[in-house]
């Protein structure tokens, strides 16, 4: 039995958290379509290994809300075989890095039957996950390697950075025929702020512009968002006027905006929690090179984290991690 | 399989645009065959193929812009198998082992497929080295190994040396003359001394603005030129100056710009008495067709071709801080277009050419010239340009070299004067000879030889 | 070949060399070289096309008066006139 409160209201009414977005996200998904269910470790009576299914199991019961023994392989192939049936299933992993143990799954079957069945064999599957570091918890449970699923074609990658993406991407990945990886940064669940209710549904299309800037341009995702934000926020401080490129869709990349912003900027800092070499964001430098190079004046920088397994000690574990103060150093060289 | 790539037209030329294609893949040609229109800055240029073979792959599409040097279709030579008696086949990898070791690959007995050379082959060979007194001994070329585990080392420490001493290893003794460095040539330890560093927007900006990117001051990191400084740089200039209008004369004004701005210039003028010339010139055109009838420039053209070569210290370029003669007389003749702006195509071997064909040669070129229809051989290195700015009117034109040329002869208006000859006054038509040469490859008493020749030759019209 | 039939034969002689030459206005005895600035090749491409347009045989000799457009009028005019007679006679 969770030893955890129920969830409530904030005590600022209008406000909510990262969690809670997702958490509504589900509970739309749930109450919308009778197909969709949740399964995945500790989803149910635990609320969820980081809290987001908290308070699901008792409002839509055991058959919706699934909890699976510790064998990430069968679950996520009982998640493809239910797709195949025609359910909506919506599978949980605790991390990126117990993904691995699905791998199989994930590539051999889920991205790729849809070709081998010559369009016959459909799998609308939605895997969330867990990523990123910044919470101590050491190199087990803190990579980024979304950027390695970004790698397979037949995916769609999705890494929402903001409560209104958090919100709304479930119904727009639900709604995708093929599976959809959805990437939480582990950092971001207890990030609070107000939803825009303007916002109804997020265009997993399209990167999202999060500050317009002149003298160069910010390429980040995820939990980086909000560090390039706050870099952006510095340097304009020094009259250094950064863009800010969230990505939000690790595949497909949506090219045209990020180089777009860069044949306007002339200048790129890449982002990425990822490890520098092979990753996402040399895949991004590449495109910015290949389509813009006759537009950058000056070599293009990455912030990436340090090519070690993410430290446990507190201070280490900072170092080894994108920061601001090195978003902000990377943009200074561009522009200088 | 040959490789059809992007030629140089001239010396101010790095990129051309692919405009049309005039073979397709498949057919045949033949070495001088016209096989594709380039459009460079200046004009649509005909290029001409240097090999014989069938047209394999066309590797870019009509209306691409490349940089010089890039491959533009591939060409199934006919030779293709047949090793050459000058060149036995090799790799790179091998070329490279040669060069270390001062190993002269024309004088190594290929052992591989196809009389193909080996490593082993370049590393059993004699040094062209041990033959010289210059021999590097710390470069240990004749180390014998007989494995090939250990070729590897051997060659490393010349290379080493070879980039911790560049200026040593420049000035190793070589058979072949200095030539300009390629920009292809991109083993790291040869580069190009004087590429400036810049920012790829900053070089296209400068293009489009016509802005000289080795005269901009770089503000960035290691003196790295970048878009701020190219749009100060043309701001500064534009103060000075009204837009350029068109890209040819954005092309001649860099030109000159780097001409004025490298070349230390020394101006000659002789008066050349036209009267034997001209009087030979009326007598020729009485008998002539009119399409046949002659121009005095193409007596003058003819003169200073014959004086090019008999003064071949002006004919030729100056590369590498060195001047290299040139083979042949290319006649370079400054062409103004009607739009604006100048091109200097050339005429080959313009000292063996008859003045009637002189001639017909001078309108054929004139009019494609003018026409955008230039072919590759005639845009490629003139080895001495003549301008003749006579028919506008004035008397004497001191030009602008056309870099990597060493001289420029300009010609005025052919004019009645009055002339003293063998003590009598008389009325003679006259034209004004002038000389603009580069000091570094000449001093003023070689300069004056070409216009006494000149001068000489052209008191003589019958022997032209 | 009356005068006006020669100087639309100067005219389109001019435009071969140079095609956008514009003849609106042009003062009949001012020196087309100069107003187009033709060089000596571009002159001699003018006789010849002049010669062939108007069927008149043009020496070195007649330059002097080719200069103008009424110049080269009259020399056409003059010449069609002696031919004609010498067929007729």
């Amino acid at each position: 039995m969770s030893t955890r409160t129920r969830p409530r209201a904030h005590p600022d009414d209008d406000t909510t958290t990262y969690r809670e977005a997702l958490r509504e996200g589900l509970r739309e998904a749930l109450a919308s379509d009778d197909r969709v269910f949740l399964m995945g470790e500790d989803v149910g009576r635990y609320g969820g290994c980081f809290g987001v299914s908290l308070g699901l199991l008792e409002e839509f019961g055991p058959d919706r809300v699934r909890d699976t023994p510790l064998s990430e392989s069968a679950f996520v192939g009982a998640g493809i075989g239910a797709a195949l049936a025609g359910m909506r299933p919506v599978v949980e992993i605790m991390t990126v890095n117990f993904s691995l143990l699905a791998l199989d799954q994930i590539l051999n079957n889920a991205a790729t039957l849809r070709h081998m069945s010559g369009g016959q064999l459909g799998v609308p599957l939605v895997i969330r996950m867990t990523t990123g570091a910044g919470r101590q918890l050491a190199a087990q449970h803190s990579h980024s390697l979304e950027g390695w699923y970004a790698h397979i074609p037949g995916l769609r990658v999705l890494a929402p950075a903001t409560i209104d993406d958090a919100r709304h991407v479930l119904s727009a990945a639900l709604a995708d025929p093929d599976p959809v990886l959805l990437f939480e940064h582990g950092s971001l669940y207890n990030a609070a702020g107000k939803l825009d209710p303007a916002v109804q549904q997020v265009d997993l299309d399209r990167a999202a512009v999060r500050r317009e800037g002149t003298d160069l341009t910010v390429v980040a995702y995820g939990g980086c968002v909000s560090k390039a934000l706050e870099a952006a926020e510095e340097l304009a401080g020094e009259g250094i006027s950064a863009e800010v490129v969230d990505l939000r869709t690790l595949r497909p990349l949506d090219d045209a905006t990020f180089v777009g912003s860069v044949r306007r900027t002339h200048r790129a800092v890449v982002v990425d929690e990822g490890w520098r070499s092979g990753s996402l964001s040399a895949e991004i430098e590449s495109r910015i090179c290949e389509q813009a190079f006759f537009e950058l004046d000056a070599p293009v920088e990455r912030v990436c984290s340090a090519e070690v397994p993410i430290p446990y000690a507190r201070r280490l574990e900072e170092a080894a991690l994108p920061q601001p103060a090195g978003i902000v150093a990377a943009a200074r060289r561009v522009v200088s | 399989m040959a490789e059809f790539t992007m030629p140089s037209l001239g010396a101010d030329m790095d990129e051309g645009t692919l405009s049309q294609w005039l073979v397709h893949p498949g057919d045949r040609v033949a070495r001088g065959d016209v096989i594709a229109v380039v459009e460079t800055a200046k004009s649509a240029i005909e290029v001409e193929c240097f090999e014989n073979g069938t047209v394999d792959t066309l590797l870019v599409d009509e209306g691409t812009t490349v940089p010089v040097g890039t491959p533009l279709a591939r060409i199934g030579t006919t030779a293709e198998s047949e090793p050459t008696a000058d060149r036995p086949p090799s790799t790179p990898l091998v070329r490279r082992l040669a060069q270390d070791r001062h190993v002269d690959l024309a004088a190594v007995h290929g052992s591989g497929p196809g009389g193909r050379i080996t490593r082993a082959d370049v590393e059993h060979a004699e040094p062209e080295s041990a033959r010289a007194p210059e021999h590097d001994t710390t470069v240990g070329p004749s180390e014998p190994t007989h494995t090939g585990i250990r070729r590897q080392p051997a060659t490393k420490p010349a290379r080493r040396k070879r980039s911790r001493s560049g200026a040593e290893a420049q000035s190793a003794p070589t058979a072949r003359p200095p030539r300009p460095v390629r920009s292809d040539d991109s083993t790291g330890e040869r580069q190009a001394p004087q590429r400036v560093r810049s920012s790829p927007l900053a070089r296209r900006l400068a293009t489009e603005l016509g802005v000289d990117i080795a005269e901009v001051t770089g503000t960035g990191q290691g003196g790295t030129v970048r878009a701020k400084d190219v749009r100060s740089a043309a701001a500064a200039e534009g103060a000075a100056q009204t837009a350029v209008p068109n890209v040819a004369q954005a092309a001649t004004a860099r030109l000159m710009s780097r001409s004025k701005r490298e070349i230390p210039h020394f101006y000659l003028s002789t008066t050349v008495d036209m009267a034997a010339a001209l009087k030979w010139m009326h007598a020729r055109n009485r008998e002539l067709p009119l399409s046949a009838r002659l121009v005095p420039a193409a007596l003058l053209f003819k003169a200073v071709a014959l004086a090019a070569r008999k003064v071949p210290e002006l004919n030729g370029h100056w590369v590498d801080d060195g001047f290299v003669p040139a083979e042949d007389v290319r006649l370079g003749v400054a062409v103004s277009l009607r739009g604006g702006g100048l091109a200097a195509p050339a005429l080959a071997h313009a000292d063996a050419l008859s003045v009637a064909e002189m001639m017909a040669a001078l309108k054929d070129l004139v009019a494609r010239t003018r026409g955008g229809r230039l072919r590759a051989s005639e845009t490629a290195d003139p080895s001495l340009t003549v301008t003749n700015l006579g028919d506008q009117g004035v008397e004497a034109v001191f030009g602008v070299i056309y870099p990597p040329q060493v001289a420029l002869v300009g010609l005025g208006r052919i004019v009645e004067r009055p002339v003293a000859v063998n003590g009598l006054l008389g009325v003679r038509p006259v034209v004004t000879a002038t000389l603009s040469a580069d000091h570094r490859a000449a001093d003023g008493a070689t300069g004056a030889r070409l216009l006494t020749t000149m001068d000489k030759l052209l008191q003589q019209p019958e022997e032209l | 070949m009356n005068h006006d039939q020669a100087k639309a034969f100067v005219r389109q002689a001019v435009q071969r060399v140079v095609p956008d030459a514009d003849f609106t206005g042009l003062d009949p005895g001012v020196s087309l070289r100069d107003t187009f600035e033709l060089d000596s090749l571009d002159f001699l491409e003018f006789v010849e096309a002049l010669a062939e347009l108007s069927g008149t045989e043009l020496t070195e000799d007649d330059y002097p008066v080719l200069d103008t457009w009424d110049g080269c009028a009259a020399r056409l005019v003059a010449e069609a006139s002696t031919s004609t007679q010498g067929r007729s006679g």
